[in-house]
This record gives structure tokens, sequence and C-alpha cells, in this order.
């Protein structure tokens, strides 16, 4: 099934990066600024086809369609184009892909920030700061609405009950409130020390004040997402962090607008300080939409349980598994240094003798 | 349709082994060429914008199989699943050691980056020749078609082989010299004065080793694996590849002697397609071979997706494939000919 949008992955996109982001490291003394420009855009061009192919991956695994089940069990695919054409993926794609560029307009005004507070690179500065609002004020209104607001309403138009426990939704309501802060009682079934708008949750996914939304106990315990506590938290972050992001990059533009940005030491002290949030908060997304799936592999289709590999043991695994916690110590610690180190050597060209990417994500992959 | 997938996952998995093997074999004559920090330089500004590309068709390879033969994807990586975790440990240190050399100025770190690509290199080929040596030797699929084999058990080829048997350590020393053969090749492509006499000097001793290499594997495979005779007693237009393979190694040595690089490199990598065309042709259309009983073997038929999948696939495999090629063309052809270096030390070594 997920053989035909994992290959063309493989085939359209990877073959695309890697080739181009050979020709761009490389090709700084060898080539034309049009030619590197040329490379530079395929290599965008390679990435998001990238994340096309692997998020419709994953949204047939949240929304499965376009399959035929055989007599054995086995799924078959039998329509190519409904699978990439998948409703799921439309909010899905565009919320993913316009969080990547919210992460990467916080980076670029954070280090703008950061050069500007300490004085270096003035000019290079102020050009981060000015596109990395704008960029990022477009990308962060984009984020909320409509894909947002898209992506949320259709967990609660297919998935209600990964919705109802997003929103820490015990129980059926008429009218249901927006709880803001709050933790999960899963002894009692209830939000300790709520803060909640009433009404609010209704609203946004009816856009109706008195509409009924389905809780938790409208369902049978053992469908229920594994964890629900953490899904909650992980919903929370995330869409906590986006909306105060939000108005980070909203009043940064305000002040670029008025041209008082460059002047307000305290706000782009608090831009350079943001920088790791939308990492924490793009992180929370994905949790959210995995843990949101649980106990299911392909929602509906295919438990977690039965989708594991029958002769691995668990021992296998654990070892792999620390294995792997040790190589991302390993490889974050050598990120945070070497990209401190290209930090501090800034931004003008010809002081390094080769300009690499720290980290290469094809191998990853 | 079966067999154009299976000779579409062979051909893109032949074509890795010929596009990474001479960066792996960059990597493994690594420490023994490369005296001075500036032939360090040289070695890695010859394989640098290339080696991340050549390691996708492994990627895309496994996504193929993946598409085509889902059955035999899921048998073979949970079955491998402790050896091919390790192969991706591996492939992540040797990426970070080439990508971050130069970005800390320090003899210390460089050193450490030098000895981590080179093993990491050495390590691979012989991994990925013990793979192709698992292949062959068949493993021990269950009614289930799943399997699972340790690292190692008691070295035999008997019916519970680990990943490690003498045969697969033989089919992986093998790769590594058949592999450093070639990545000599491509470094007389690349390289100019000492550093090419010590690729030229380098690539003769390994034509010879890759040769005595190659006889001790083929007398291995027929030792332990007779079903790859079958198709040749059969059809034998197929000793085509095997014979080709020898022939071309064979040019490889004389094309050497005479100086030809960049046909010595050619001869090379059709022997490396012609020796893994031959195992093709042999386990077709077996991907899987089982060593309990013959009929848990997983084929190209019980393995497959469904009918719809396969066409599907092939229609948009094409205009990919044609992409590809074409960026690999551009990417490969741009960074062609000798590297160029900053010092001009014209030492009379000049070729062609």
């Amino acid at each position: 099934m997920i053989g035909q949008t994992l290959a063309m992955e493989g085939i359209f996109a990877f073959f695309l990066e890697s080739s181009f982001l050979g020709v761009l490291l490389y090709g700084e003394e060898r080539f034309s600024p049009q030619v590197q420009w040329f490379a530079a855009l395929m290599l965008f061009l390679g990435s998001w086809l990238s994340g096309y192919f692997i998020l419709a991956t994953n949204a047939w695994m949240q929304h499965p369609v376009a399959y035929t089940v055989a007599p054995d069990g086995r799924l078959f695919v039998n329509s190519l184009s409904g699978l990439l054409t998948n409703p799921w993926l439309l909010w899905q794609y565009t919320h993913n892909m316009t969080a990547t560029v919210v992460t990467a307009a916080f980076v670029m005004v954070a280090l703008g920030a950061l050069y500007l507070l300490s004085g270096q690179h003035v000019a290079h500065a102020k050009t981060f700061l000015r596109t990395g609002v704008v960029a990022g004020a477009i990308a962060c209104t984009l984020m909320i609405f409509p894909t947002g607001d898209g992506n949320a309403k259709q967990v609660f138009a297919h998935q209600p009950l990964k919705g109802a426990a997003f929103e820490g939704l015990f129980h059926t309501e008429r009218g249901a409130g927006l709880i803001l802060v709050g933790q999960p009682n899963m002894e009692t079934l209830t939000i300790d020390n709520p803060l909640v708008v009433p009404r609010a949750l209704s609203f946004l996914v009816y856009e109706d004040l008195w509409a009924e939304l389905k809780g938790l106990d409208a369902f049978p315990r053992e469908q229920w997402p594994d964890n629900v506590p953490l899904l909650y938290y992980t919903y929370h972050i995330m869409v906590g962090l986006g909306t105060i992001l939000a108005s980070v990059m909203a009043l940064s533009l305000l002040m670029l607008w008025r041209g008082w940005l460059f002047k307000s030491k305290w706000l782009l002290w608090l831009l350079m300080l943001s920088a790791p949030f939308p990492y924490i908060a793009t992180t929370a997304g994905w949790m959210t939409a995995e843990l949101g799936r649980q106990p299911w592999l392909v929602y509906g289709v295919l438990r977690t349980a039965e989708g594991a590999s029958p002769l691995v043991h668990a021992g296998n695994a654990l070892f792999t598994l620390l294995g792997f916690l040790g190589m991302y110590l390993l490889l974050g610690l050598l990120f945070l240094f070497f990209i401190s180190q290209t930090i501090r050597e800034g931004p003008v060209p010809g002081v390094r003798k080769t300009s690499r990417l720290p980290v290469d994500g094809s191998v990853e992959a | 349709m079966e067999t154009l997938w299976y000779i579409v996952v062979t051909l893109m998995l032949a074509l890795y082994v010929v596009l990474d093997g001479f960066d792996f074999g960059v990597g493994i004559l690594y420490p023994v060429l490369g005296r001075s920090e500036a032939d360090r330089d040289v070695m890695h500004a010859a394989i640098g914008p290339v080696w991340n590309g050549n390691e996708v068709w492994l990627i895309a390879a496994g996504a193929v199989l993946f598409l085509a033969f889902p059955k035999a994807y899921a048998a073979g990586f949970s079955g491998f699943y402790l050896a091919l975790i390790i192969v991706l440990w591996l492939f992540m240190f040797r990426g970070l050691a080439l990508e971050l050399r130069s970005h800390l100025d320090h003899p210390m770190w460089r050193q450490l980056c030098d000895v981590t690509f080179s093993g990491a290199s050495l390590l691979l080929a012989i991994v990925f020749g013990a793979a192709l040596g698992n292949l062959i030797r068949g493993v021990p699929l269950n009614r289930e078609g799943y399997f699972f084999v340790a690292l190692w058990t008691d070295f035999l080829t008997g019916p519970a082989p680990g990943i490690l048997d003498w045969f697969t350590v033989l089919m992986g020393l093998a790769s590594a010299t058949i592999l450093a053969l070639h990545g000599a090749n491509y470094l007389t492509m690349k390289t100019k004065g000492d550093l090419y006499a010590r690729a030229v000097a380098a690539a003769k001793l390994m034509g010879w080793l890759a040769l005595g290499s190659t006889v001790l594997v083929w007398l291995g495979i027929t030792f332990v694996q007779p079903i790859l005779r079958f198709n040749y007693t059969a059809h034998p237009v197929g000793y085509i590849l095997p014979v080709g393979g020898a022939i071309a190694l064979v040019a490889t040595l004389v094309l050497r002697r005479r100086q030809r690089d960049v046909a010595a490199f050619m001869t090379s990598s059709l022997f490396i397609l012609a020796m893994l065309g031959s195992v093709a042709w042999g386990c077709y259309p077996i991907i899987l071979i089982a060593t309990t009983e013959p009929a848990n073997s997983l084929t190209i038929f019980n393995a497959a997706t469904g009918a719809y999948g396969l066409q599907a696939g092939a229609v948009w495999f094409v205009m990919g494939f044609v992409l590809i090629i074409a960026y690999q063309v551009y990417a490969h052809r741009v960074f062609w000919g000798k590297v160029p270096t900053t010092e001009q030390s014209a030492d009379g070594m000049t070729h062609k």
C-alpha cells in the first residue's frame, strides 16, 4: 500500500535532493550564482515533494483510502490517484509545511536578533529580521487558520475519539468549553484546576455554541488512545506554543512596520530566546498526530499490536532503541557544537573554506 | 509484470553497488593512499559531491522492493533486523565523518574523522558482501514466510545459520577487495602526481586480489547453493553474464597496465554489474531462498503486491527513472575529471 508513496518519494524526491545538494555544497567555487540558485531551487522542490509523499503515507495511516482487502487480510492499493489525493492530506500537508516555515523563520529571526543585539554583522542581521518576521507572520497566520483549524475539524469529523482526548473532553456535552490549562485526572475522569473558555470548543468545531460534542465516555475504553494524558499535553503544548509564537510574530510585524523593531531590545531578546520553541511545538504536533492514532497503526484497519514483526523480539528492539538514544545524543551534541561554531563565524562568505550542512537528512530518512 | 519489477530491483541494487562501491573503495584505501593532508583532501573532494546521491540508490531500491514485493521486504527487514540497524549506524558514522571533517580545523579531529570514515567504509563493504552471501545461502523462512537470523551461530551454513558464517564472511572479504579495486580505479581518474601513482599501484594489486577472491567465491557458491545452477542448465544463454564478468575483470587488469584510467573504471563497473546479474539470473524467480524447506521460499509471485499496484507503479516509475538518470548524469558530469588542486606541483608524473 504505502510502498507506492515511499517508492515515489525515493525516486522523485530523494534523487532530486541529493544530486543537487552535492552541486550546491561543492559548487561554490566552480559554478556561477545562477547555477547555485537553480540547485537551491531544485533542493527546495525535492524537499517539499519529499514532504508530500511522506505525508501522503502518514495521511493514509490516519485516514485509509483507495484500498481493497484480499481474503487473506492483505491490503492492496486500487487507485493511485485516490491515494495521492487523500482528502486528509490537504490540511495535514499544508499545516506541516507551514509549521516548517514557522520554524525556519524563528531560527532566522533569532539569529538576526543575536547579531543585532551583539552589534555584529548588522546589515545581515536586519535582512534576517525583516525576511524572517514577514515570512514568519504569514506562516503563523496560515498555521492557525485555515490549516490548523481544518486539521482539528477533520479530526473531530473522522476521529471523534482522538479529538475528545486532545481536548480532555471526558464526557459528552452540549456547548463544550475549551480547556486552556488543566491536568487530566484518569481516576476521576475529570480535569483538575481547569481554566475554561465556556462553549468555545463547540463553536470552534461546529461554529455553533450549543453543538453537542462526543466525549471519551461515548466510546468503549479499549478503543481509547493508550495514553490520554500524554496526548492531551502534547496537543496543548502544540496549540499553546503555536498561539504564543503567532502573537510574538504579529507583534514583531507591527513593530517592524512602525520602524521600532530594530530599537526594541526587549523584543529582540524575546525573539532570540524563542528559537527552540517552534521545534518543541512541531515535535509535540507529531506526537499528537501519532499518539492520537493509537491503538491503531492504520486507523480502523490495523492495530499497532498486530503490525509488529512476529520474530523480532523485545530484547533486540531494546538493544537498538538504546543504541539510537546514544546515537541521537551524540548527533544532538555535535549539532549544537557545530551550529554554535557556524553562528560565531557569521554569515560573511569566504571566511570558511567550505560550507556544508551539519547533518545530512537523506541518510536518516 | 513481476519479472519486470525483479529486473528493476536487481538493476537498482547493482547500480547502487557500482556507484556507492567506488566511494567505499576510496574509503578502504584512504589510510594507505592518503599520506599527506593534501592527498586526503583530494580524496575527499573526489567523492564529496557524489557519495550522497550514490547512497540514494540503496534507499530507492529498498523502497521499490517495498512497492513491488512487500512480503519479501517485510520478511527481509525483520529477519536481518540487527544487521540492518548496524548498517544504518555505520552509514551514519560514515556520513558524519565525511561531512564534518572540514568543519573543525584541528589535526586530532581530522584523524578521528579519517579513521571513522575508513573503518565504516571497510565494514560496510564487508557487510554488504555478507548480505549477498546470505541471499545466496538462504535464510530459515518459516511457513508464514518470516525468519530471524542472529548475527552469528556456529559459522556453518547449516539449517540454522547466522548472518556471519564462513561463506558469508568470504563473500564479505571478496566484496571489500573488489570495491577497493573499483575505488582505486576511480581515484586514478581523479588524481595527479604521487597520489595517482599510488592509486595505480593499489589498483594493480587489488586487481589480482579481486581475481583470486572471485574464484574462491565462485567455488564457494557452487558448494553452498546448488539451486543457482538450475537456471543456467535450463537456459544456457545466461552464461553470458558470468563469462562477461570474467572478461571484464581481465580487461580491467589489461587496461590498468596500459594506463587507460577511464576504460579500467568502466570495466570494473561492468564486472560488478555482471557478477550481480549472474547471481540474479541464478536466483530468479526466488527473492529469499529458504533453508528450511523449498516451499517456504519467497518468490516474485508469492511476495508481490496486487496487479494494479504493479502496473500503476510501472507507469510512474518509468518517468521517474528517466529523471533520475538525468540528475545523476548531470551531477556526475559537472564534477567529472581530475580534482582541481591549488598547489602547482608539476612533478613529471603526468599521464595521458
